[in-house]
């Protein structure tokens, strides 16, 4: 038996894993057991030393990575291609999504967004009571988490204040799931203080929702907006993203002899190499896959000039301080402020790499920059622009020394506080921490509050509860830490257990 | 004249549980109780350049500089062991801040806070140093909406708070116990000044939340609890009342070997004060 077939063999009869993620799996391999698109010999050299990574995509790109469909389409028109006419009801409509979901594919063959809710779904509420909108939402809540179990998939609300929004919210801080991820669109202009309060107390009951500064990031986009997908990527609506790729700054600090060669000569190539990587990438997608012959397209559920590339990065702490050691100084990332400030500039540099080298197939023809969460095999590497877990200073400290990020990263920050639990007697403290982030220059707040079961690994939504059952089961004590944990360890564990696991973390079959 | 300083202890630019929202606090040196139970120990008393701490050191941040204790605050990596070693109860680490320095940071941070709370040790041992700083903040145009706040143990007398008050947006009190033969076990002074404070403040208006220390075998007897009912009930039964409870972390001496309070009993005796007609008893969100 080759390799292959017995790799396929070990999927099919691994005992941890469910049938859906045998299946999953088994088509990974497969399409894995093609060859890569064709790469120049440098850029394959530096995706094999991992300096550059294409996130384990896998090797034929036939689908985008993240798609963001505009669900009115199907609401108001139907679909000719799903035999659907347009809702005309509560039921109506929720009923065309449930069906819409299954039709959007995604780097993990399930969608990672599903909308901006209220806004879908507000014009069929009118003759609704409050008792039955409640009732309705709370069956959709749990198909969603029940039927399409992946962390990163995500819903958004707001900024507006309306009933949908405020029933969604109630929902979910009662039904603690992990499934739906929720992003609460803010916005100080539109959303009133009672909606941005309910907001923050559900954070502080469930590490939910995550909230977007819209004044920073709808000038970004167009009339047609953006939605929140996956673990914080902002992207254009009715388009979405085709793929992400990601420097390891990390990789590129230890390859530079100082700081001057990392900016004149070694972060250059590599940003370059990262930019081949993608375009072969998207150069597959568009001009092999035959993806957007189809009716998500025809139907206008997306279109083909609305995806962006999102050209990621992280290990920045790690880049720092191996730079700081290299110029013989202590400071550390997150901690110091001459560290801090060569973080703000290799962002800077980054921003402008990226925003002026043209990108065919891409919206409005370049790349977006990114600020990415990680995998769950980063090997030390802290996500994105993250200050590393346990070393993080208090709050107010923490979003002051990350803050000047932010406005480089317009496809999004990927950024969590971890928050102690005395802020649940105390919620004001938790709304004033959020308009400050955002006053300066955050563009989007998440929070951790350490007693809740529900929390954030890496972006993406875990039960502690699941863990500590796992390691039970494993025999190893449990670690009341674990917010702090590598998310490493918690990644492998959510392959082998959970009924909801975060696709995108687990990108390979790792046995 | 001469502008006030303060002896610092600590600052923090987060905090939620020193009084309404995000509050930048200063952690004061020096207090006149000397409780057992305290979690704070070495804020208790000013240093008196003894040196004891200065061999301890192990990264070489302390020296003796013409008779006094000196802090070099860049090598030092916050190991305490010069605070475990204090025969005192002192901090070698503190920083004096003027009036100016304060508010520089409070616009360094305004984004992110509701207030400042001046904690300590006692806050109100530095009092002239409160007033000139809430003074300050009350007649700075990008300042005046924080509001300004005192954690204190109430004993000092009414004149004097009659001249910090107009400055101040609430206080914070602790009541330690009710029978004054506890009351100066558990803190070496007597509680008549510190019942005669939570009346005055309350009366004017400024008493943001009581504070009581539940120590077992000592302050939750039947007896305590019914008098601070019954204190309570005198003001305002909704005044704002939370139950702290005791707990060994940074406590020294004797206290340690006393037991710590737990939860199904923080919860009986505020089922008591609730049934006792309390409206606003507040329990903690943590036990350590």
């Amino acid at each position: 038996m080759s390799e292959l077939l017995k790799r396929f063999k070990g999927i099919t009869e691994d005992p941890a894993l469910s049938f859906t993620q045998k299946a999953r799996y088994l088509s990974l391999e497969a399409e894995n057991s093609l060859p890569y698109p064709e790469l120049d010999e440098e850029t394959a050299k530096a995706l094999e030393e991992r300096v550059i990574c294409d996130m384990y995509e896998g090797h034929a790109p036939f689908k985008p990575r993240y798609v963001m469909p505009d669900y009115s389409v199907v609401l108001e028109k139907g679909s000719t291609f799903l035999e659907l006419e347009p809702a005309t009801t509560l039921d109506e409509a929720i009923n065309s999504l449930m069906i819409a979901y299954h039709h959007v594919p995604s780097v993990t063959n399930m969608p990672v967004f599903i909308g901006r809710l209220d806004n879908l779904l507000l014009p069929y509420c009118d003759e609704v009571s409050d008792e039955d909108l409640y009732k309705k939402l709370k069956l959709f809540w749990r198909y969603l988490d029940r039927v399409l179990p992946d962390a990163f998939m995500h819903a958004n609300v707001g900024p507006t204040d309306n009933r949908v929004a405020r029933t969604i919210m109630r929902i979910d801080a009662e039904l603690k799931q992990i499934a739906p991820n929720l992003t609460f669109v803010w916005d100080p202009d539109i959303s009133s203080d009672a909606i941005f309060s309910q907001a923050c107390e559900s954070i502080i009951e469930c590490s939910k929702p995550h909230i977007a500064n819209n004044p920073l990031h709808q000038p970004l986009f167009d009339d047609y907006g953006y939605g929140v997908a996956s673990c914080y990527n902002v992207l254009p609506l009715c388009g979405g993203a085709s793929t992400l790729t990601r420097i390891n700054l990390r990789e590129v600090a230890r390859r530079s002899k100082d700081t001057a060669d990392f900016f004149e000569n070694v972060l250059p190539k590599y940003i370059d190499l990262n930019f081949r990587l993608t375009e072969t990438r998207i150069d597959h997608l568009f001009n092999k896959s035959g993806f957007f012959e189809s009716f998500l397209v025809k139907e206008g559920w997306i279109s083909r000039d609305r995806f962006t590339a999102m050209y990621g990065i992280f290990a920045m702490a790690q880049c720092v301080d191996e730079l700081q050691a290299k110029e013989g100084r202590a400071g550390k990332y997150g901690h110091d402020e001459t560290a801090n400030q060569l973080g703000h500039r290799i962002s800077k540099v980054l921003y402008e790499a990226v925003e002026t080298r043209p990108m065919e197939h891409c919206w409005r023809g370049k790349a977006m920059l990114h600020s990415q969460a990680g995998l769950s095999d980063d090997d030390g590497c802290t996500p994105g622009v993250r200050i590393p877990y346990g070393s993080e200073p208090d709050p107010v400290t923490h979003v002051q020394a990350l803050a000047e990020h932010h406005a480089f990263y317009p496809s999004g920050v990927s950024e969590i506080l971890t928050l102690d639990e005395t802020i649940e007697n105390n919620p004001v403290a938790l709304e004033q921490l959020v308009k400050g982030a955002f006053q300066l220059g955050f563009r989007e707040f998440s929070a951790n509050v350490s007693n809740n079961d529900l929390v954030r690994i890496t972006g993406y939504m875990v039960r502690l509860s699941d863990i500590a059952k796992f390691k039970e089961c494993g025999g190893s004590r449990i670690n009341t830490t674990v917010l702090g944990a590598e998310a490493a360890e918690t990644g492998k564990i959510l392959e082998r257990t959970p009924r909801v696991m975060s696709h995108e973390l687990a990108p390979r079959y790792s046995q | 004249m001469n502008l006030p300083l303060a002896t610092v202890s600590k600052v923090l630019k987060f905090s939620c549980v020193d009084g309404p929202g995000n509050r930048l606090v200063l952690f004061l040196q020096g207090c006149n109780f000397a409780c057992p139970t305290c979690h704070n120990p070495h804020t208790m008393k000013l240093c008196n350049d003894c040196g004891d701490c200065v061999p301890e050191c192990p990264t070489g941040a302390l020296t003796i500089v013409q008779g006094k204790v000196v802090h070099d605050a860049s090598i030092c990596d916050q190991c305490d062991k010069c605070l475990d070693v204090c025969p005192i109860n002192a901090n070698p680490k503190v920083t004096q801040y003027s009036v100016d320095d304060v508010l520089v940071l409070l616009y360094q941070n305004k984004p992110f806070l509701n207030g400042i709370t001046i904690s300590g040790g006692e806050a109100t041992t530095q009092l002239k140093f409160i007033i000139a700083l809430f003074t300050a903040i009350k007649t700075d145009e990008k300042l005046k909406d924080l509001t300004c706040f005192i954690d204190s143990n109430g004993y000092l007398p009414e004149p004097a708070w009659k001249t910090i008050l107009p400055v101040t947006d609430g206080v914070m009190l602790d009541i330690k116990a009710f029978n004054n033969t506890l009351h100066r076990l558990l803190t070496t002074r007597s509680n008549e000044r510190v019942l005669a404070t939570a009346k005055l403040l309350f009366d004017s208006g400024k008493l943001h939340e009581l504070r009581y220390l539940l120590i077992p075998g000592r302050t939750d007897s039947d007896e305590e609890i019914e008098d601070l009912a019954n204190f309570v009930r005198a003001l305002d039964t909704d005044t704002p009342l939370r139950l702290n409870t005791f707990q060994h972390h940074g406590v020294k001496g004797e206290a340690l070997n006393w037991p710590t309070m737990k939860e199904p009993d923080v919860e009986r005796i505020a089922e008591e004060l609730r049934s006792a007609g309390l409206t606003n008893v507040v329990v903690p969100a943590v036990y350590i």
